[in-house]
């Protein structure tokens, strides 16, 4: 076989959890979340990193899991949906999008959710104009995107209470 | 009426599982055992299939191979009629045609089988255009190549000619447009002759897949199962091809004996499935001196592709939309949907409304400019009343709200105060700024007669633990139908939402409720909903366990009371069509719609006259749509689209390339993303309809209809250009702005 058919073994942290990881070296990130680590709550929705649905975060970066090759998360903090919550206490981000209509079909919710906190760690008082140039990269075809950013705006004002 | 659970905005029923990523969509599904499957397709337009043939180097005994000579029963996607194939056999009609499907366990390795097969395909001449169909050069169905046609007809249009002092003409165009829900079609099927067909799969109605697959095995009903896993969007596209790849699924599963997952990529899912019908409007009006209609003639093509499907339907609505909230004494309408050799165009929010809406509100600001009113004098004229006739002949005898609707519009967009300052602000400087609006309805449940011939079910029961459960053939696909039903079953029980569990739609459990389509399921299946779980109500009543304003405690134990007394406690309730509502089949004539929202939207734009690159800067939706269920939902449900029409009208353009799309990705075919689209206004104007659930009416489609219309009313005023066509690239808009100054 090949060498660059062979499988590596990589490892990483994903959600607190050090996790070691088998496949193919330039397998898509996404499917190995997906397949091995069983993370099936990262999404994807075109394959080229156009719509952000399998937005993730790794080493504080928000990423296309569908660009990043396994070989390149070796030794990566990784963060995906699922370790957002704390355990059955939905993050403020997430408790927003759920009373404010911040999520429709769902499917982007995930990366939109991921695209959100990554935003407000950059930027922990954002505009609507901010929010929006922050998530413009996860597409949502439900919303129109309305209920999403007043989601964020609630999310900041119930992550800072006065602010 | 005071209501506990309507009119609130309870959280989505499914939300949690959807916030934290624990929602199983079909791709999140595995099976024991279970392959992939892919799909082989025609590449030609129109052609006679001559020889299949598999490259070497591929371990082809390794796959599932399955051709139409696979198939146990009947080789069609059973729709409205029979004429496509699942599988192409000795002809293809379009390029993305089905003729061969494989599955085997390693996803790469059925990658390169699928390009190491070839199906030889002898050309020949090819249709891809409206006109090219209807001149009937090449015949390519039934002869003419026409689907379908109507004929709508009021009062002496030929007479009315002759008193009118203004007749102004036009020719409007809409282009296809991609649903893109964010979710690909996919489908896992388990297929066996012992056990029969089960598929679970991303999809709007589960008894049209059920359909497709009873005809296409040959089997007895109860042998196929069709099960809805949580869905990623459907906007119509998830309504007809479901039943294509689920039969796909199901044949592989049936040939090597394992679960097959088929799931489309991107690309694939861009190329072959339905898109919303390519349209060419024709209008001539003519008008008294003060604005009145006297006479509208309107000539309606659609575009349907290669096969039928629901064009007919698509067409029906789009027809009798074509006309909008006007009066007029005189009508003629003649549409037609006609055959070409792309994929067949379906489905999508709107249902061909869409199109006839923006050729007719285009072509009133066209009017307004020749008879020398304002847009809105013009309309507010010639708005239909109460008890007056729209052109197929149904009196409206609802209450109608047009004048203040488009009042309130006007208002809150500051609409006359932005007309004329920007008309000041445009002489000078590359930005020109304008604001323009349209005013349409759009009319709820099926049309004509079809409710009738559904003939919808919905289930309610409750178990001993005083827990109800409802039992629907209607899916969640993001619009939320889980909650919306939640809350009126809750209501009508004086119960809470979190009491009511609503049943993942299953054909083998749950009744068959019709499609979840024609903003049908809050009005229609949600009114049996409603009376499904009065009528539970009513049987505690009347067996003297439950007394008027009990609490959820007094309910549980009447629930078993009940139970332990009469065995189960459930209502099942089917939909009686209102004696007062006629709809003639032959004549095409009658109540059309049990229902319609009305609506103005208003939209504001700025356009960069050197990059001919449009923005929206606001916009606000007014509509009337009975009373609302929920009101984040329902701005929800406006507020989406509104942005899937700001696409339509500015950016999703469909390049054909001999019946392909070429541009099938998300980097070339443009959605809006949120720097495109402005915080959208929504406002709801509520008259409760008497045959609606706590007095609601449908939504869903309504804010594609103007949506449109209203932008490119915009993009005119800013810049005088005389927008005819959408969508309104840059390309196209600065050739019309060259036009506007030479």
């Amino acid at each position: 076989m090949p060498e660059a058919t062979r499988k590596i073994r990589v490892q990483c942290e994903i959600n607190g959890r050090i996790v070691s990881l088998e496949a193919h070296p330039m397998s898509r990130l996404l499917d190995v979340l997906r397949e091995e680590a069983g993370l099936t709550g990262t999404k994807e929705g075109c394959g080229e990193g156009e719509c952000g649905a399998c937005s993730i975060e790794m080493d504080g970066a928000l990423v296309n899991s569908c660009l990043v090759p396994l070989l390149q998360a070796d030794g990566a903090k990784i963060r995906t949906i699922e370790g957002v919550a704390d355990f059955a206490k939905l993050s403020a981000v997430q408790q927003a999008f759920l009373t404010h209509g911040g999520a429709q079909c769902g499917i982007c919710t995930p990366g939109m959710i991921l695209a959100a906190l990554n935003l407000l760690s950059r930027n922990g008082h954002p505009t609507d104009s901010e929010i929006r140039e922050g998530l413009s990269g996860n597409l949502c075809r439900c919303t129109g995107y309305t209920k999403i950013v007043e989601s964020v705006v609630a999310a900041c004002r119930s992550l800072r209470p006065g602010s | 009426m005071e209501h506990r659970q309507i009119g609130k905005s309870v959280p989505r029923k499914e939300g949690r599982e959807k916030v934290t990523g624990s929602a199983r969509y079909v791709d999140d599904l595995t099976f024991p055992e279970m392959i992939h499957g892919v799909t082989v397709r025609s590449g030609v337009a129109r052609g006679k299939i001559l020889s299949i043939r598999f490259d070497e180097g591929i371990p082809w005994d390794e796959f599932a191979i399955v051709t139409a000579k696979d198939i146990p029963g009947k080789n069609c996607v059973a729709l409205l009629i029979e004429d496509q194939p699942c599988l192409a056999d000795q002809f293809v009609n379009h390029p993305e045609e089905a003729i061969v499907l494989l599955a085997h366990p390693d996803k790469y390795l059925l990658e390169a089988a699928r390009r190491a097969v070839h199906v030889e395909i002898e050309p020949l001449p090819a249709v891809f255009t409206i006109e090219d169909s209807l001149s009937q050069k090449h015949a390519i169905w039934g002869g003419d190549n026409i689907f379908k046609a109507y004929h709508v007809e009021k009062g002496d249009i030929d007479s009315a000619w002759a008193v009118a002092e203004f007749v102004v003409e036009g020719d409007y165009e809409t282009g296809a447009q991609e649903q893109l829900y964010i979710e690909p079609q996919g489908m896992i099927a388990r297929a066996n002759p012992a056990d029969g067909v089960t598929v679970w799969g991303s999809l709007q109605c589960p008894y049209y897949v059920h359909k497709a697959l009873v005809r296409l095995f040959g089997l007895p009903k109860e042998k196929i199962r069709v099960v809805q896993t949580e869905t990623g969007g459907g906007f119509g596209g998830k309504e007809e091809y479901p039943s294509m790849i689920a039969s796909h699924a199901a044949l592989l599963a049936w040939k090597c004996g394992k679960p097959v997952k088929m799931i489309y990529d991107r690309a694939e899912d861009m190329a072959a499935t339905t898109k919303r019908h390519p349209s060419r409007t024709r209008i001539r009006t003519g008008h008294t001196r003060d604005g009145r209609f006297v006479a509208m003639e309107i000539d309606f093509t659609l575009d349907g592709g290669a096969y039928e499907t629901l064009s007919p339907v698509v067409l029906s609505r789009g027809t009798i939309h074509a006309a909008g909230p006007y009066t007029c004494p005189n009508v003629r309408i003649r549409s037609r949907v006609v055959a070409t050799n792309l994929p067949p165009h379906g489905a999508f929010r709107g249902f061909g409304a869409p199109q006839s809406v923006f050729a007719l509100e285009r072509h009133l600001d066209r009017v307004a400019a020749a008879v020398g009113l304002t847009p809105e004098e013009l309309r507010r004229r010639n708005f239909i009343q109460q008890g007056e006739t729209l052109a197929v002949g149904q009196v409206v005898h609802e209450r109608i709200e047009m004048g203040k609707l488009l009042d309130r519009a006007l208002q809150l967009s500051g609409y006359h105060e932005k007309r004329k300052r920007f008309a000041e602000g445009n002489s000078h400087g590359p930005i020109k700024r304008g604001i323009g609006f349209a005013s349409f309805l759009h009319g709820a449940g099926f049309t004509g007669s079809g409710e009738e011939y559904l003939a919808s079910e919905a289930l309610v029961s409750a178990t001993r633990d005083g827990r109800v459960r409802i039992l629907a053939g209607s899916t969640e696909m993001g619009q939320g139908t889980n909650t919306v039903f939640a809350q009126i079953a809750a209501e009508a029980l004086g119960l809470e939402c979190e009491q009511i569990e609503i049943l993942q739609p299953d054909t083998s459990l749950v009744p068959n409720s019709g499609p979840t389509v024609a903003s049908r399921t809050t009005m229609i299946v949600g009114k049996l909903v409603e009376n499904a779980a009065l009528a539970i109500n009513k049987s505690l009543l009347d067996a003297g366990f439950l007394k008027p304003g009990c609490g959820a405690k007094d309910f549980a134990d009447a629930c078993q009371q009940y139970i332990d007394k009469f065995g189960a406690l459930q209502s099942l309730v089917k939909y009686q069509h209102p004696r007062d509502l006629h709809w003639d089949d032959g004549k095409y004539q009658g109540d059309a719609y049990g229902a319609y929202a009305w609506a103005v939207y208003v939209a504001e734009v700025s356009v960069d006259t050197r990059t001919a690159e449009v923005h929206v800067e606001d916009f606000v939706a007014v509509q009337e749509v009975g009373k609302v269920i929920n009101p984040i939902l329902a701005a929800g449900q406006i507020e989406g689209g509104v942005a899937q029409g700001i696409g339509f009208a500015l950016y999703e353009n469909v390049v054909w390339q001999e019946g392909r799309m070429s541009n099938g990705q998300m980097t070339n075919y443009i959605m809006p993303t949120s720097m495109d689209v402005p915080p959208i206004r929504v406002f709801f104007e509520e008259l409760p309809y008497a045959r609606g659930p706590a007095g609601a009416k449908g939504i869903g489609e309504l804010p594609l209809d103007g949506t449109a219309p209203a932008i490119a009313n915009a993009i005119a005023h800013a810049t005088g250009a005389d927008v005819r066509q959408i969508p309104i690239t840059p390309e196209k808009l600065m050739e019309m702005l060259e036009s506007v100054h030479a």
